[in-house]
């Protein structure tokens, strides 16, 4: 094209080389001016476009921003994804734990028992379990308050040393009113606090009061105290309606002793034997051998019995009260004399006539010194009864011009909460320093919130010279303030630092009187370290027993009757919700009754015979409502029968019917404290005066998540024996199920259309001790916490869809034949009761597995039955083969849905969110679930197995509910590994063949699989349960 | 070629001609629907729309609107699925097995019977997709999902699987069985609306009938698929409910874990699948005025199959419960003992009644000739039928082996919603049907109009 010389122009603007035109002559437009007309051309619309679309494209995807701000300096011992764990001190008015607190990212997620305790030994109990979760109850106070409005603690603090000083200066009254206080600390800043107000005194109450056992020591040996059991030195023991198991003085401590005594093997075929006497039907009463119904009206001349029958046989004066026609109550005696100095009588009774005569048959049997160890005295109940009484009786004669109520609420928990709630109008000075606004705390003029215990400094000293610390496992989540430092400041000291106190208290009590660590750091720092220390405990000295029988014994005969007419009420402390003070707990609300498997809810339980003659009855949970009148005071009740329950008796639990609580438990239930009686100057839990309940034709629903009594004689689900029967032959009350094939009957683990796993690494298993398991449930609530699991609420139970992953099975006996099938749906009148916890029984050859048809539930080369929750989508096909019916489905979406916020706070608050394990997903709606063996924690002990180079030892895999169980009944281990305590309590055989095989050889003759017919091949051992009988069904 | 016999059962009565054929049937297709059909329709449209509310309120909260628990995982969604597959065995069953044993007298029915076949494994298919707990994801089920590890495939061992293989093979063998048969009476359509000049429908129904010449080869060919679809679906008839019965043969749950159950099931399939076919006929016979195609005598011998297939039903109820006591498993003993005396003896034994009891009426020949009374029992009969699937499902799930997790099933509006979401599409489908294709087969009974025509006197 060189060469030519022809050109060609668009026009004469390129001919002229026009400036103009050179400037647009790239264009694809040449037209001058045009495209700058247009403002946008081509180019910039395919830009703007592309940009758009890529933008809007970008946006539609981008998921919500969370800011996670890292360290700038990064705390040494702080590692993202890494949980530590704090030593700290659980402390509910008297109630108390030593615990580990398990935080992830500075937040506490999961509490567990602190095994260097001498007094909880690791133990923990339902309300210890939940209490995390109270951590980050939306009902908390956000900050001080002065009346209604929010104020600062310096305004608060100005205007409570105005008032007080006020007061001072007029001579008045200043009383500070608490629970059992159990901190030495706290009781020394009371003191400051007194120092500087002298007209102030410290009053102390409890809602599950026992001030009659202080009472009676004080008569019997001269010192009111409250001793220590030790429920495993005893042979025999009898109880006349204390509920030691459950609710009584130290429950957590006395499980794990009792449990001690209940354990059997081959090797040693000895268990205590126990007998109950009582009108409700406690989770006591249905671990006992023996339980005999009584009233509450007879529970004084059953103690005086007792003692009459021992003292016969003892050769001393009979007291003036007696009773005739108790069952096993001579037996109980004789056999007490037997087992003198080795058995032990303890009684529920606040009456102080009541326990000084347990005092004194405990004295006959000389068990003073073994079973019961008044040189390590209990702290846990402290509560003077008349003490609260004149107090009440001087805020009413307005004697009191100012009352601090630290961290208690006797205005809901206390029989004279009405009264006080009255008196209080005309108190100048009312402060609370609950941590919530609850009902003592609305009425009182400065809310002045401590923190939550997980926030908080303290001590405790539960027993004399046992001693532990309470350490902040989070940073204060709301403007509180540890109410030490309150009393400190109002008290007017320079230095309100509790901590400094603390550890000033600790240095001086402690670390001057040791010589084995050098410096106080160290000495802080172990202490700290191991949550607990302990002083060498005091030399038991002999005690003399030195009160007046004579006058005991009238007292008894007065106030009890051999028989009585007309119903009674025993009020009882309710195992989930408790007194009442953690009921804004949903975990707690939740948490099955382990007797009536009821939740949400209290009602009435009566007998099968008055609910015949009243009219009531239950089926499928309706029930009908109760019109109860307690002395004039009239309520209607829903009204459960209940097997076991005393005729002529009515149950009814505390903690509920809370008013001022919070959105989870606000108006659940009817108040019991308002009906609780006196005797003795001490408050009773029995009415037996002035009740009356009658039906009403309005119907009730009660929550349960077991409906059915027994368990139909079906003996490949329980399998028990008596002690008897067990010494003769340890495989006793075994059933062995054979499949009958054409020539031969065989076991069902020799048929099987599957060739079997091969386990090659780990072989995860457990053990459940049917015999130690109390039924206490702490492991459901463990369970719940560790794994987040969904709770549902009230409607949902109902429609029988809570999500509990591990349940408790309840099982009463009847007295039907076998094969008797309508009789055998009733309970016998007084049953003896099994607990079975049932979980995902990681069967081999799971039933689940085959039926799911995406392969979202698999089997592990571990023997764990896995969920992938992803790939499920529901068809729920799993849940109706399993046989155990272990699996949970999501009906709903329980996170992040208005529905389920008052139930399910943790996965619908903010607050409530911090909770969560982040090892453990959060289900989504339409998935199933159930019990993965903490798949997380197996996963956590690999792997630091591994970064170690060693095989994962025994016992650094510890399930949720293995390490909340406080009797040891649940063990988890590797049944692979020669060593582990499994593979010991199971005595697995090596089977040279298959040494990786699913049929492990279980030499333990206890040992069953629930269902062992259908052949799918559990990995959870049950051990029979044993009672300790002479013959079998005498209970009734 | 056909021979006629006077032995032989006169199947069409009225004398008609081959063009009579034509003219009443195609007679309900042409003409404007009549105030009865829309009154019809709009009621099973209503039917359709609360349904579908219903679905949406399923879907949109979760599977928790419906009345299951831990322990009933399926109740009405299983019963109502197993119930509209059972519906949905008559249609292959008359066309296909029929067929291939000569029986002509099927000519009359196999059309509407092969359309509520259709309708009904729609709407069985519905309630697996409903009751999933993620619907959304149920797409799983076809694609194996790659991953790192090799694709992660669905389990061929769940029978669940199979019912997917299972039913969608049946479905669409059934379809293209019925739409095949449909063929050559759409061209008549045509041909017919051709000839009065309605060009729309001509059209419409050309392309309906895939340009249909009706020259011999392509009759030849239409009757040699139609053996060969015949000859398909005969196992398919058989294998439907069969796998649909190992969803709980297959379990270890008593009263579902059951090798009776493959037979009983097909039996129990045909035993209703015919009472619908009867229920929907005596109504479109009376309706379309098809008196003379739909015989008294077809009815009877359908009655027949009913008394036949009930008689295997009861026998076979009998035999779960002597095996239950025979085979000495403590378990399923009392799971039987619990059917007829447990908390739901009533559906138990309103099963019983309906299904063992009431047929047996049909041995008499004025109940069995007798239309309102056909009419009633063939209703009866699916309300047993259903009772039944209540009862395997519901009454074994609720008391199982661990006596605490016992517990009763309690339907909600939403359980109820989805089955009347079911009938709405039902009724709205067969109703379109009825209008715009013709409801007897013409070209079949056309062919048989020679020899088994009663004669005009």
């Amino acid at each position: 094209m060189g060469e030519t010389k022809k050109t060609y122009w668009k026009g004469l603007e390129q001919l002229k080389n026009d400036p103009a035109f050179v400037k647009h002559a790239d264009k694809e437009f040449a037209v001058i001016g045009a495209e700058e007309d247009r403002g946008h051309n081509r180019r910039d619309f395919l830009k703007m476009m592309g940009f758009s679309m890529a933008a809007v494209s970008l946006a539609a995807c981008e998921a919500p921003i969370r800011k996670a701000i890292p360290y700038v300096v990064k705390p040494v011992d702080a590692d993202a994804g890494i949980p530590n764990y704090y030593a700290s001190t659980y402390l509910n008015g008297g109630d108390y734990c030593s615990i580990v607190v398990k935080t992830r990212d500075g937040r506490p997620i999961k509490i567990e028992g602190n095994s260097l305790s001498n007094v909880t030994q690791g133990g923990t109990s339902a309300q210890v379990e939940a209490s995390v979760l109270s951590l980050y109850d939306n009902y908390r106070l956000r900050g001080p308050k002065v009346g209604t409005e929010n104020a600062s603690w310096e305004d608060l603090d100005k205007q409570v040393i105005a008032k007080l000083s006020e007061i001072a200066s007029k001579g008045g009254q200043v009383r500070i009113v608490s629970n059992t206080v159990l901190s030495p600390s706290t009781l020394s800043v009371i003191e400051t606090f007194k120092a500087k107000y002298p007209t102030t005194q410290h009053i102390q109450y409890d809602q599950n009061s026992s001030y009659g056992i202080l009472k009676a020591n004080e008569e019997s040996f001269g010192k009111q105290f409250v001793p220590s059991y030790d429920f495993s030195k005893a042979n025999v023991i009898v109880s006349v309606a204390a509920d030691f198991i459950g609710t009584w003085v130290s429950p957590i401590e006395f499980t794990k002793q009792y449990a001690k005594t209940r354990e059997v093997s081959e090797a040693k075929r000895e268990m205590s034997r126990h007998f109950q006497f009582e009108s409700n039907l406690s989770l006591t009463g249905a671990n006992a051998d023996y339980r005999s119904p009584i009233k509450p009206s007879q529970e004084g001349l059953v103690v005086a019995q007792l003692y009459n029958l021992l003292a016969a046989k003892a050769g001393k004066a009979a007291l003036g009260a007696s009773i005739e026609n108790i069952k096993h109550l001579e037996q109980a005696a004789t056999e007490l004399w037997e087992a003198k100095g080795k058995s032990l009588v303890v009684a529920g009774s606040n009456d102080k006539a009541v326990q000084t005569v347990v005092n004194a048959i405990n004295d006959l049997l000389g068990n003073y010194g073994t079973t019961i160890l008044p040189n390590k005295p209990l702290n846990f109940r402290k509560g003077n009864d008349e003490q609260f009484a004149s107090f009440v009786a001087e805020l009413e004669s307005g004697k009191v011009d100012g009352v601090i109520f630290y961290n208690c609420n006797p205005v809901y928990d206390h029989v004279l909460g009405g009264k006080l709630a009255e008196a209080l109008k005309g108190v100048s000075l009312t402060v609370s320093t609950s941590y919530t606004e609850d009902e003592t705390s609305s009425l009182s003029g400065f809310k002045a919130p401590d923190h939550h215990y997980l926030e908080s400094w303290n001590d405790a000293e539960p027993k004399k010279n046992s001693f532990s610390l309470s350490q902040p496992a989070i940073t204060q989540i709301f403007k509180s303030r540890q109410t030490q430092e309150s009393f400190l400041t109002w008290a007017g000291e320079t230095s309100s630092d509790y901590f400094a106190l603390l550890q000033k208290n600790w240095r001086t009590w402690f670390f001057e009187k040791q010589n084995s660590v050098a410096d106080f750091q160290t000495f802080w720092d172990k202490s700290l370290y191991d949550g607990v220390y302990e002083l060498p405990s005091d030399e038991f000295a002999a005690l003399e027993f030195k009160a007046d029988l004579a006058s005991v014994g009238s007292s008894i005969a007065g106030n009890y009757k051999a028989a009585s007419e007309g119903f009674e009420l025993a009020i009882y402390e309710n195992y989930g919700v408790g007194n009442g003070s953690q009921a804004n707990n949903p975990l707690l609300q939740e948490l099955p009754d382990p007797i009536t498997k009821a939740t949400w809810d209290n009602y009435l339980t009566v007998s099968q015979k008055d609910a015949k003659a009243k009219g009531f009855s239950m089926d499928d949970g309706t029930v009908q409502m109760g019109k109860l009148n307690v002395g004039g005071k009239s309520v209607n009740i829903p009204v459960v029968v209940q097997p076991g329950q005393t005729i002529g008796t009515i149950g009814l639990a505390l903690g509920y019917g809370r008013t001022k609580v919070g959105k989870v438990a606000e108006n659940i239930g009817t108040n019991a404290y308002p009906f609780l009686a006196q005797v003795n100057g001490s408050i009773s839990f029995n009415v037996t005066e002035g009740v009356n309940l009658e039906v009403t034709s309005e119907t009730y629903r009660i929550a349960q998540t077991q409906t059915h009594e027994t368990y139909m004689g079906r003996e490949n689900v329980i399998q028990e024996a008596t002690l008897a029967e067990f010494k003769e032959k340890p495989n006793a009350g075994r059933d062995y199920p054979k499949i009958t094939k054409w020539e031969e009957k065989v076991d069902p683990a020799a048929v099987s259309l599957w060739k079997g796993h091969e386990y090659k690494n780990h072989h995860w298993g457990m053990a459940i001790d049917l015999n130690t398991c109390t039924g206490c449930a702490a492991c459901v609530v463990a369970c719940n916490v560790e794994n987040n699991v969904s709770l549902v609420g009230k409607d949902e139970v109902l429609r029988r869809r809570e999500m509990h992953w591990l349940r408790i099975d309840r099982y009463y006996s009847s007295d039907a034949k076998p094969g008797d099938f309508v009789a055998l749906e009733k309970a016998a009148e007084n049953p003896e009761v099994t607990f079975q916890p049932m979980l995902c029984q990681h069967c081999n050859n799971a039933p689940c597995e085959t039926v799911c048809p995406v392969a979202a539930t698999t089997h592990s080369t571990e023997g764990l039955n896995q969920m992938t929750y992803n790939r499920c989508i529901g068809t729920r096909y799993c849940a109706n083969n399993c046989p155990y019916k272990v699996r949970r489905f999501n009906w709903f979406k329980y996170h992040d849905n208005q529905q389920f916020y008052q139930s399910n706070p943790a996965m619908n608050t903010d607050l409530g969110r911090m909770v969560l394990n982040p090892e453990v997903t959060v289900r989504s709606r339409g998935v199933m679930e159930k019990c993965s063996f903490c798949a997380q924690r197996i996963q956590t002990g690999k792997l630091n197995a591994k970064k170690e180079r060693r095989p994962v030892k025994d016992g650094e895999v510890v399930t949720a509910c293995m390490a909340a169980c406080s009797t040891g009944a649940i063990l988890f281990g590797d049944m692979n590994d020669p060593e582990s305590k499994i593979t010991k309590l199971l005595q697995i055989e090596k089977d040279e063949k298959r040494p990786y095989g699913i049929d492990k050889k279980i030499g333990n003759p206890r040992a069953y699989r629930v269902l062992e017919e259908i052949g799918v091949k559990p990995n959870i051992f049950y051990l029979t349960k044993i009672r300790n009988k002479d013959k079998e069904k005498e209970n009734a | 070629m056909q021979a006629s016999s006077a032995i032989r059962e006169t199947l069409i009565t009225g004398g008609k001609t081959v063009g009579d054929v034509s003219e009443d049937i195609s007679r309900q297709v042409e003409g404007k629907p009549t105030p009865l059909w829309w009154g019809a329709f709009g009621f099973s449209f209503i039917l359709l729309a609360l349904g579908f509310y219903s679905l949406c309120v399923l879907e949109w909260e979760g599977v928790g609107v419906w009345g299951l628990n831990k322990t009933v995982g399926w109740a009405w969604d299983i019963t109502n699925f197993v119930w509209w597959v059972g519906i949905g065995h008559a249609g292959t069953l008359i066309s296909a097995i029929l067929l291939l044993f000569r029986q002509r007298w099927r000519m009359s029915i196999n059309r509407a019977a092969e359309a509520m076949t259709i309708f009904a494994v729609i709407c069985a298919a519905t309630f697996p997709f409903a009751h999933m707990g993620r619907l959304w994801l149920g797409f799983y089920w076809v694609f194996p999902l790659p991953n790192t590890w090799g694709s992660l495939w669905v389990n061929f061992n769940s029978p669940l699987l199979w019912d997917v293989f299972a039913i969608s093979t049946y479905f669409s063998v059934s379809l293209v069985f019925w739409y095949m048969g449909l063929i050559p009476d759409f061209a008549v359509i045509r041909d017919r609306a051709v000839r009065t000049g309605n060009k729309l429908r001509a059209s419409v129904y050309n392309t309906l009938s895939f340009g249909w010449s009706g020259g011999a080869k392509t009759w030849g060919r239409y009757e040699s698929v139609a053996l060969i679809l015949a000859g398909l679906s005969t196992p398919l008839v058989l294998s439907v409910h069969t796998i649909v019965s190992m969803d709980f043969a297959t379990s270890v749950i008593p009263g579902w874990h059951t090798t009776i159950f493959p037979p009983y099931f097909v039996a129990g399939a045909i035993f209703s699948g015919f009472a619908m076919v009867l229920t929907l006929l005596i109504i479109t016979r009376k309706v379309f005025k098809l008196e003379d195609y739909i015989t008294i005598y077809h009815i009877e011998l359908m009655n027949i199959v009913i008394i036949i297939t009930g008689s295997i039903v009861g026998i076979a109820y009998i035999t779960e419960f002597f095996v239950a006591w025979y085979g000495g498993v403590p378990a399923e003993f009392y799971a039987f003992y619990n059917r007829a005396t447990g908390p739901y003896w009533w559906a138990y034994w309103s099963m019983m009644t309906c299904n063992v009891i009431s047929p047996q009426l049909f041995w008499f020949k004025k109940i069995r000739t007798n239309i309102v009374a056909t009419f009633v029992l063939s209703i009866i009969v699916n309300i047993g039928m259903w009772f039944e699937r209540f009862v395997i499902i519901v009454t074994s799930l609720h008391r199982d082996y661990l006596p605490s997790s016992w517990s009763m099933f309690y339907p909600t509006i939403y359980d109820v919603g989805e089955y009347v979401l079911t009938f709405g599409f039902f009724f709205c489908a067969f109703l379109l049907f009825a209008k715009f294709f013709p409801v007897i087969n013409m070209a079949e009974v056309k062919s048989i109009i020679k020899s088994t025509s009663e004669k005009k006197h």
